[in-house]
């Protein structure tokens, strides 16, 4: 009870002194993990899409595979980046390795499937909705599909928000890709796990309050956003 | 078409914003989870990038991770406490400019309730021969760690066959140091730890210092620079300029000025021109 | 800026179906049909639930592929060129637009430049009654709001076959007569009118000739006041007799 005090406390003095510190490792959490967020959704909405949308064959191995995928441990992700990024590894001359990109794309990576698989099942079930009507209108495959997204972009929200939770959560991943080097590439959650291995638990707890918090902002804003957009389109 | 294409946009300037490797000078050092708990080198390298404006990224993991991952090329400069693994590194060829440059110490830490009645003895090897034959909980770092080498040789001189003798009470964690104090707290357990990393440590419980002084418990430190031979993008002159930093009169002064709780924790015992 | 409906150089009608099937888990739905739409008579399909009305209008128009048999339409539709007919579905669907913006989407597709777009879009509200509602969300119209939107975009296509799959089923009755005078508009510009449905009422008011469908067959073919006053198969004399006389 005693170290949750503590924790509320340091937490507390922490957010309003601005602590230098706390702004640049919520500064680069929150770049790294909306980066990843951006990149993966760019490249999960339309094979989501594609894959809703689409027969072909082993289209349901495919999906199952999808969605285990979202199931990805960080620290595997983490672990595969370290070994392509590692200058022993194929990708080390891009000296990529302990730095905020490697980050961006072991969290990318990570979050792509989550994206990818909850983006399909909105698809799919707005597809059989649309899909008569728009092909009724002369839309051939690709164009229905785009439409449908755009039109479902709101729903689509929720799933990119999964990704981004994910992505701000995780510590395995960035912890062997990027080292926890101080003031290059620590970002919350691996202050927090350093924290709590140096025993200052009220303080690592703090930082935990704090992340969480930023999380639950990011959720509500995105909540009003539908709901508003609800209203309007119906 | 325009989601699609506001998307890539964002992402190229997303991906943009990401600072990539910087221009600015830099080294990257591998070095170990204590030491850097330990708080040194947050207080030493604001002084050295002072002195030269070489910036140090240190990647802080056990001593064997931080000796591998000079094997494989991704840190210039290793900065562990394993004299014998360091000696084989260097014999292998993957380092090159070693120098032993500071010593801490190890202390034994207990519940103060003492079970074994170990406290206040000056001999590590008496005090785990007894933690030993009283089954008293003991927590391992267990992680090739340069203190888990320096553990595992206290038992064989002590004489105890560790593989062979442990039993329940021997906690293996595979965890830094300061994991292990968490997990030595909250079970009231014996366990070996380096003094800088107890002395910044804020989760004791009911542990304190029981065994110290022991000369065998000196921890020597070692630098090395990664073979520039064997991979050629290891920045040779920054990092060279950072071992000499460290061995020089001004570095081994630095080391010594740093204080915790009012105690000295390095020694500097750099010897040699 | 004429109002006339377009008329590709070769129409697409007649339309010829040769022993059209279509099979689902193991059951003819529809059952070697033969038939020829031409220009001009407002046809009706009628028949009980199950007989393959729905199957048979989604056939024709291009949503299914038979199992077995051949549609053929006069000129052939080609994959990225305009389509000339349009389908109006029970449910109206919808995009999370304005209403104005719906037509302007389907006349996108069909490939109306920007700049008559608006103006197109504009004229077919205005001749359904809803262009006081133009800039409304689409999905926030009442029932029959949104059917009226679904006619009005299907129109400003100005397609030769417009195909309705039993436009007034979900309607109440206010709406209902307004569906049909807008379906009557859209005929006596120039649109072929094919229409199941359910309301024999409705099937008399509006149609030309009757589609007689029973258990995936084509039971019956006649002018409207035959169909009604003398049925020829026995199939279909059962059906108006089971039905109530004042639907």
């Amino acid at each position: 009870m005693e170290t949750i005090l503590h924790a509320l406390r340091d937490a507390g003095r922490l957010m309003a002194a601005l602590d230098p510190k706390l702004v640049e490792i919520v500064g680069l959490s929150l770049k790294v993990s909306l980066s990843a967020v951006v990149l993966a959704t760019a490249l999960a909405l339309p094979l989501g899409a594609a894959i809703a949308v689409s027969k072909f064959r082993g289209r349901q191995t495919v999906i199952v595979i999808l969605n285990a995928l979202m199931g990805l441990p960080p620290v595997v992700v983490g672990l595969i980046v370290y070994l392509l990024l590692s200058r022993a590894g194929p990708l080390g001359a891009m000296g990529l390795l302990f730095t905020p990109t490697a980050m961006v794309i072991a969290q990318t990576i990570l979050i792509l499937p989550i994206i990818a698989a909850l983006a399909r099942q909105a698809v799919e079930d707005a597809w059989r909705e649309y899909q008569e009507q728009l092909r009724s209108l002369g839309a051939g495959s690709g164009r229905a599909a785009l439409t449908l997204v755009w039109d479902i972009r709101f729903s689509l929200l929720t799933a990119v928000l999964a990704g981004l939770g994910r992505a701000a959560a995780e510590v395995g991943a960035v912890m062997i890709v990027g080292g926890n080097i101080d003031g290059v590439t620590r970002v919350m959650t691996t202050a927090i796990a350093l924290e709590t291995s140096k025993g200052d638990l009220a303080l690592a707890l703090g930082l935990g309050i704090i992340l969480v918090t930023l999380v639950l902002l990011l959720n509500a804003a995105a909540y009003m956003l539908k709901e508003a957009a609800q209203r309007r389109y119906g | 078409m325009d989601l699609k294409r506001r998307i890539v946009l964002a992402a190229a300037l997303a991906a943009a914003a990401v600072p990539l490797a910087a221009q600015e000078k830099f080294i990257t050092v591998a070095s170990t989870t204590s030491t850097e708990q330990s708080g040194l080198f947050g207080y030493l390298l604001p002084i050295f990038e002072k002195d030269t404006g070489i910036k140090v990224r240190v990647v802080a993991l056990g001593t064997g991770q931080a000796l591998d991952m000079g094997r494989r090329g991704d840190a210039d400069v290793v900065f562990v406490h394993d004299p014998e693994a360091e000696k084989k590194f260097v014999a292998e060829g993957a380092g090159v400019n070693y120098k032993q440059v500071m010593y801490n110490d190890f202390v034994i830490i207990g519940p103060k309730s003492d079970p074994a009645k170990v406290a206040g003895g000056k001999d590590v090897l008496e005090a785990l021969k007894k933690i030993e034959a009283s089954k008293a909980p003991f927590v391992s770092r267990a992680d090739k760690s340069g203190t888990h080498a320096a553990e595992l040789r206290y038992w064989k001189s002590a004489g105890v066959d560790i593989a062979v003798q442990k039993g329940p009470w021997y906690k293996e964690t595979g965890s830094g140091m300061g994991p292990a104090l968490n997990t030595a707290s909250s079970m009231g357990a014996y366990i070996l730890a380096d003094r800088g990393t107890w002395l910044a440590f804020k989760n004791r419980g009911d542990l304190a210092i029981l065994v110290e002084g022991d000369q065998k418990l000196f921890n020597q430190y070692g630098i090395m620079l990664v073979n520039p031979a064997k991979h050629a993008h290891v920045k040779k002159d920054l990092g060279d300029a950072f071992i000499n930093w460290v061995v020089s009169p001004a570095g081994q002064k630095a080391i010594a000025s740093y204080k915790v709780g009012g105690e000295q924790l390095f020694f500097p015992n750099y010897k040699g021109g | 800026m004429g109002d006339e409906p377009m008329r590709a150089p070769v129409s697409i009608l007649p339309l010829r179906l040769e022993e059209v099937s279509f099979i689902a888990g193991g059951r003819p739905i529809v059952d070697r049909v033969s038939l020829e739409l031409e220009a001009g008579p407002r046809t009706i399909i009628l028949g009980p639930n199950g007989a393959g009305k729905s199957v048979l209008m989604r056939l024709c128009h291009g949503l299914l592929a038979p199992t077995s048999g051949r549609i053929e339409w006069a000129a052939p539709e080609r994959p990225g060129e305009r389509r000339r007919q349009a389908m109006v579905f029970q449910r109206p669907v919808m995009l999370r637009r304005s209403a104005i913006a719906n037509v302007e989407y389907a006349l996108g597709l069909a490939g109306a430049l920007a700049v008559e777009r608006a103006q197109q879009a504009r004229a077919a509200l205005e001749s359904v009654g809803l262009a006081h509602l133009a800039e409304r969300s689409a999905r926030v119209l009442s029932g029959g709001e949104q059917q009226r939107l679904a006619l009005a975009r299907a129109w400003a296509l100005r397609p030769e076959v417009l195909f309705l799959d039993e436009p007034t089923a979900s309607l109440d009755p206010g709406a209902s007569v307004e569906v049909e005078r807008i379906i009557q508009a859209i005929r006596d510009a120039g649109t072929k009118i094919v229409m199941c449905t359910h309301n024999l009422g409705q099937a008399r008011r509006l149609g030309d000739e009757i589609l007689f469908l029973n258990q995936g067959r084509l039971a019956e073919r006649a002018p409207v006041e035959r169909f009604f006053n003398a049925p020829a198969s026995a199939e279909a004399q059962a059906f108006i007799k089971g039905e109530l006389p004042w639907t």
